[in-house]
């Protein structure tokens, strides 16, 4: 295990380097000069443009620049905003509302995925199967920001089940039916997976033993057929949890959450370049490190992965 | 030695039987993996509803004209967040312009961006994938830690740095922006497939006949290998019409163009008195979306002969 451990954080190591050098290429290649755009449309000094030049390192060649921007990354040095807020202070503020999202989203898709996902796999081929898998295809094909709106509209607005925005209010419950949504958009590659394995435990040999000695029907299905169905949906579900983090961007813009994804909302309506960028190297990060923990954890619950 | 001839007794040939084996003509019965596909696809009836509603947004993308005669960019403040009225079947947008003729004259947009982003996918994708899982050794190793790179960013997130600092937003640089990340799972995908093709029988023996390797994978393994790739990008084609409208709702999408995301994001502030020019674009999207989506996981089912002997 300390083996896989060890070379799975290595296999990192080249991803992380590729990625940041990958986004900050992006930028860098874009034309224009970042420091004549500050000034607008005067003309500037020229020992000014010069002095800022050398204070960004943009006088460098690009690999050094873009070593410059590793160490900043490393020292937690993300910039200022343009209200001048360090990016990592608003980001630290932000977090925590985020992975309250985020959790009550993935703890609702994980048991929508385990509980339909069993009795459609149970009863396959039944009308509750059927049903569930048209409708499991119609909410996977709505846009989540369509889904976000259609939700704020009629449970917010017209039946007044729920607040139609959150503010600042970041309460469990206000913030319950935004993670209803995200979670009724993604529960659907989960409920496949364990309708998958729990049709494929059924007929497993050691669900027919466990037939063969005598034990109840009640016994077999939750500890024999369900646990054993479990592991594919646990990880998917842990995956998800880091796409998440990643992508509250339109659900938080949308019920004006103030969370990471809000941030980086409001940073692309503003036209904020230098903060969307900070912010999505850092969500990236996370999501590298998320998917690492996935890749463990999976190989925690199934031995077999770890002597691949 | 004797001279003694054994008599052998031989049973009299009923040649009937064999007239009847001789009447099933093989020729006749064609059966290939895209005819049982056909096959299996003409008794859905959902595959009917699928291509009807692709076949409408095409139309619309192409002869906007057949649909409507009144002009999308036409706006009367006098109409503002108007009821339907007779020519105008869905009302009026916040701008007084038709919200029906913005649908009919947004599918194009969306089309476009959706079929782009799918070649742009597969013209990235299906090399990478294929000379990784084909090649194996340092060509998988290298082009395989390429797409881990590409995988490692949430391409939606990338796609906003892209459009972020895109001087010019076209439908051609919002394709670029969402295929040039999206590759990197088609590439896997169709690595695993190439994985398993490589080693069957047709393979080696189209080596021992004297093919060359690329000779080999481009006649007969690529072509037993496309399946899922042709599963994933119908899918994909959905996806990219989604994304398309998302980075339109956030702003850094088209500028200039009729599209439906940006008429969802300009009908946001006036959810409230006006939810019909925020419901009808969103149904647009949603059901086309819905149709490749659908199409997609119908063809899955079609050519995958073990799901279908399952069902």
């Amino acid at each position: 295990m300390l083996m896989y451990v060890v070379r799975r954080l290595l296999q990192a190591i080249p991803v992380f380097l590729g990625t940041t050098f990958l986004i900050y290429f992006m930028v860098f290649s874009m034309p224009g000069d970042p420091v004549l755009a500050l000034f607008g449309d005067k003309t500037p000094n020229p020992a000014v443009l010069e002095a800022l030049r050398q204070q960004y390192h943009l006088d460098e060649p690009f690999f050094m620049q873009y070593l410059h921007y590793l160490q900043n990354l490393f020292t937690g040095n993300l910039g200022e905003t343009f209200s001048g807020q360090q990016v990592t202070d608003v980001l630290a503020r932000a977090f925590p509302v985020t992975l309250k999202l985020v959790l009550m989203a993935v703890i609702i898709e994980f048991l929508l995925a385990t509980v339909i996902g069993l009795i459609s796999g149970l009863r396959k081929g039944g009308i509750i199967d059927n049903t569930n898998l048209v409708v499991a295809l119609v909410l996977s094909s709505v846009p989540p920001f369509v889904a976000l709106f259609l939700a704020q509209y009629f449970i917010g607005i017209k039946l007044g089940w729920a607040p139609v925005t959150v503010g600042a209010n970041t309460t469990w419950s206000a913030m319950f039916l935004p993670a209803l949504v995200i979670a009724l958009t993604i529960y659907v590659t989960g409920m496949r997976l364990m309708r998958g394995s729990v049709i494929e435990a059924q007929s497993a040999d050691y669900v027919r033993t466990a037939l063969a000695k005598g034990l109840t029907r009640r016994r077999i299905i939750p500890v024999h057929v369900a646990r054993n169905s479990l592991i594919p949906v646990i990880t998917n579900t842990a995956a998800s949890f880091g796409a998440l983090i990643a992508g509250t961007t339109v659900t938080e813009g949308i019920f004006n959450i103030p969370g990471v994804g809000k941030v980086l909302f409001d940073a692309i309506i503003k036209g904020e370049t230098a903060t969307v960028v900070s912010i999505v190297t850092i969500l990236t990060i996370l999501y590298i490190i998320v998917n690492i923990l996935v890749d463990l954890l999976y190989a925690v619950l199934d031995p077999r992965i770890r002597y691949v | 030695m004797s001279d003694r001839t054994i008599e052998h007794y031989v049973a009299p040939i009923d040649e009937n039987s064999a007239v009847e084996v001789d009447k099933v003509k093989l020729s006749e019965r064609r059966s290939n993996l895209w005819l049982d596909a056909w096959r299996d696809l003409r008794r859905r009836p959902l595959f009917y509803i699928a291509l009807a509603m692709v076949l409408v947004v095409t139309a619309a993308a192409f002869f906007p004209e057949w649909f409507t005669s009144v002009d999308p960019r036409a706006t009367d403040l006098a109409n503002s967040n108007g009821p339907a009225e007779p020519g105008h079947p869905l009302g009026f947008t916040f701008q007084g312009a038709d919200i029906y003729a913005r649908i009919i004259y947004g599918a194009s947009t969306s089309l476009a961006v959706g079929v782009l982003t799918m070649l742009i996918t597969g013209v990235i994708g299906i090399p990478m994938g294929a000379l990784a899982g084909f090649y194996g050794g340092w060509v998988d190793s290298f082009l395989s830690r390429i797409g881990d790179i590409f995988f490692s960013i949430p391409y939606f997130l990338a796609a906003v740095v892209v459009m972020s600092v895109m001087p010019s937003k076209n439908v051609l640089t919002i394709s670029f922006a969402i295929g040039g990340f999206a590759w990197a799972s088609l590439a896997r995908i169709l690595r695993a497939e190439i994985l398993q093709v490589k080693n069957l029988e047709y393979v080696m023996a189209s080596e021992a006949v004297g093919r060359s390797k690329f000779g080999t994978l481009v006649r007969h393994v690529l072509p037993n290998s496309l399946t899922p790739v042709i599963v994933y990008l119908t899918i994909a084609l959905g996806a990219a019409i989604t994304a398309e409208a998302t980075l339109s709702f956030l702003g850094v999408g088209l500028n200039n163009v009729i599209s439906w995301g940006n008429d969802i994001a300009d009908a946001q502030s006036s959810i409230r008195v006006a939810p019909g020019s925020l419901f009808w674009p969103s149904l647009a999207l949603t059901l086309t979306v819905l149709a490749f989506i659908v199409l997609g996981e119908l063809l899955r089912d079609a050519l995958d002969p073990k799901a279908r002997a399952r069902r």
